[in-house]
């Protein structure tokens, strides 16, 4: 199996033997490659850039007013318009906000608790449980729980936050988008908890150790030690965290429907309402072709800076 | 090779709470920070100590007992913080197994009831049978469970050879793999729901699973993860006569058993959490998934909040369990460490 394995050679032969071996190496280890990556390709390619490329295309098609007429060919002037109304506009900001009341948050609050989980106290695997518990509950779970808390009749929360009675909090066009954005935080908290504790296990204790006998404190160890060596979580955290925001709909759809006034429209729900309240698949495909363009150029712009300052453990 | 010191060395740097933020933030947690290690080092900071080594700044044996007394504290301060984020945290949790025990009656009373002290168990069985949880969980678990190991699976494989192997465009490739992280499910959701109808699919298990036997957040993340395994331990490997396969499978994975656990963990909830994709290429309750049994034990029970408690905990239970399991092997995973040669 092995190149150069045949000692009987003479050395022509060897040299000739060695040149294809390593050429047939080459190619086996690309061979390799791409059956390992076939299954993922296939996958992605039928389900994920077929249909974008389809969705492209839709947007060139005006879909009529009324059902059952032909929609026509309107080509770009579609995205123009869409993407230049108010309506987007406001959509985009609300996602914005969404993203920046869930995103930070949810990053520093499972930091935190993963850090406090992280030493060693009798009963520490009590609260272990705690914090990772909301990862039994789903988008739709945590949503129906939260909805009826906040609901202005009986709920609780209401009652606490001295909301009762009159529309409630999720009516509420000041605090709607941040109750969605409280109940997100809490059902991804235990993800990003279990996640942030995997990472600190794996920070390799003689480094803090050394730092300890340098006389480093403990909030310069955090920051200086553990941080940079927790980089590449933060970095996938962040990606992920901006991403799944970006995409966030059971929450949206379960307790605000995008209200109220649209103040909580984001835009995958104004793709949604599009879609499937207005039948209209023409600004449907526009608005989920912007969408897809935000968040392509976002990570690129993440990839970019954080491939200067993401620590790789080990890397060398 | 080298092997992970079985934890040994971890009372100093380790379990003194050393790695944690200063949450306690009074004068006494930072003095008493290296008392985990007192055993040997019997040194004692006074207040001023502040990021002193402790056991070498003199003082050996000023006062043992004033140092306990501080530990006492600091552990105390801590066991407090924890359980005020724990009660933050699990409170909407509690209120809910609280909620289902209760009646609609006691639910909406006020001061609230915030312990049962008659449960009625009732609710279960009543949210149980009126909105189908058994099939929907049942269909959940199929979906999801699959889904998952086939996610892990390709994951692995596609990760390790964008880590690894050679091969022309594999720079593009990747970040094919990436952008679909950055691909809405709702963008392609028109045209991904004719492609089911043409394959023939619609209202089936495979409708439900196939589009998400691959994941782009999982190739992404094991890819950066294995770029970080040592390179010693490859070059080791090879000189061993492993092939890509045997460095997978003995080094690379066993090495990543947390990461690829937190990561099924992502996977398992990401595939339970589908919501729009499943209620719109299914359209009987033979193949639909609990997500959508949400929806119509909202319906079900309106006015009747123990019944939408009750039904959301049933939902939520076996997850709960199955993450107590998990967690379990995640944490043995973790501490059983690093490296297995």
């Amino acid at each position: 199996m092995r190149a150069g394995a045949n000692g009987s050679l003479d050395g022509t032969q060897r040299i000739g033997r060695f040149r294809n071996a390593s050429w047939l190496k080459v190619m086996r280890e690309a061979g390799l490659a791409y059956l390992w990556i076939l299954p993922a390709l296939a996958v992605f390619g039928v389900f994920v850039f077929f249909p974008l490329a389809k969705a492209v295309w839709l947007g060139f098609f005006k879909t009529p007013p009324f059902p059952n007429l032909p929609s026509h060919f309107v080509g770009v002037s579609q995205y123009a318009s869409t993407l230049s109304s108010a309506l987007f506009l406001h959509s985009l900001w609300r996602t914005i906000l969404f993203v920046i009341f869930t995103v930070p948050t949810g990053i520093v609050l499972g930091l935190l608790l993963a850090t406090l989980a992280h030493q060693r106290l009798a009963g520490i695997r009590i609260f272990r449980t705690i914090f990772s518990s909301t990862v039994a509950t789903s988008t739709a779970v945590a949503s129906v729980i939260f909805f009826t808390l906040l609901d202005p009749q009986v709920g609780l929360f209401s009652y606490w936050l001295g909301q009762r009675g009159g529309a409630g909090i999720l009516a509420n066009p000041t605090l709607a988008l941040p109750a969605v954005s409280v109940v997100t935080v809490w059902q991804n908290i235990g993800f990003t908890f279990i996640l942030m504790s995997a990472a600190l296990q794996s920070v390799p204790d003689d480094l803090l150790e050394a730092a300890r006998m340098d006389g480093a404190s403990r909030w310069y160890r955090f920051r200086a030690v553990t941080v940079p060596l927790l980089s590449p979580t933060i970095f996938f955290a962040s990606i992920v965290g901006i991403i799944g925001s970006f995409q966030a709909f059971g929450q949206i759809d379960l307790l605000t429907q995008g209200g109220p006034n649209n103040h909580t429209l984001v835009l995958i729900y104004y793709i949604y309402q599009a879609a499937y309240t207005d039948n209209n698949y023409g600004l449907a495909a526009v608005l989920s072709i912007a969408l897809f363009a935000i968040l392509f150029v976002l990570t690129l712009a993440q990839f970019w800076f954080f491939e200067r300052r993401v620590f790789y453990v080990a890397a060398n | 090779m080298w092997r992970p010191t079985e934890r040994t060395g971890d009372m100093v740097g380790y379990g003194d709470g050393s790695g944690g933020i200063d949450v306690a933030g009074g004068a006494g947690s930072v003095g008493s920070a290296g008392t985990g290690s007192g055993v040997v080092s019997a040194g004692s900071l006074d207040g001023t100590g502040r990021g002193l080594p402790p056991g070498r700044s003199g003082q050996l044996n000023a006062g043992a007992g004033r140092k306990k007394t501080r530990r006492y504290a600091t552990n105390g301060a801590r066991y407090i913080v924890l359980a005020g984020l724990a009660v933050i945290v699990g409170f909407p949790i509690y209120i809910t197994v609280v909620n289902s025990l209760l009646s609609s009656r006691q639910i909406a009373a006020r001061p609230p009831v915030l312990f049962p002290l008659h449960p009625l168990w009732g609710d279960f069985s009543a949210a149980f049978s009126q909105a189908h949880l058994g099939l929907y969980l049942r269909n959940s678990f199929i979906v999801t469970i699959l889904i998952m190991i086939a996610e892990i699976i390709t994951s692995v494989l596609a990760g390790y050879a964008f880590a690894y192997l050679k091969f022309p465009f594999r720079r593009l490739l990747f970040m094919a793999c990436i952008a679909t992280m950055m691909v809405p499910m709702e963008a392609t959701i028109v045209p991904n729901r004719q492609t089911i109808v043409a394959l023939g699919w619609f209202n089936s298990f495979p409708a439900l699973i196939v589009p998400f036997l691959a994941s782009g957040v999982g190739i992404f993340l094991f890819r950066q993860a294995f770029m970080g395994v040592p390179k010693d331990l490859h070059d080791a490997a090879k000189l061993d006569g492993y092939g890509h396969w045997h460095f997978l499978t003995r080094i690379v994975v066993p090495l990543n058993r947390p990461l690829i656990a937190a990561f099924a963990l992502y996977a398992f909830m990401s595939a339970w959490n589908q919501y729009l994709w499943p209620l719109i290429v299914t359209d009987t309750n033979s193949v639909r998934t609990v997500q959508i049994g949400m929806a119509e034990l909202e319906n079900v029970s309106v006015n009747h909040f123990n019944l939408i408690f009750a039904g959301t905990l049933e939902a939520a239970l076996p997850i709960f369990i199955l993450l107590i399991v998990f967690q379990r092997q995640l944490v043995r995973g973790l501490s059983a460490g690093a490296l297995k040669g």
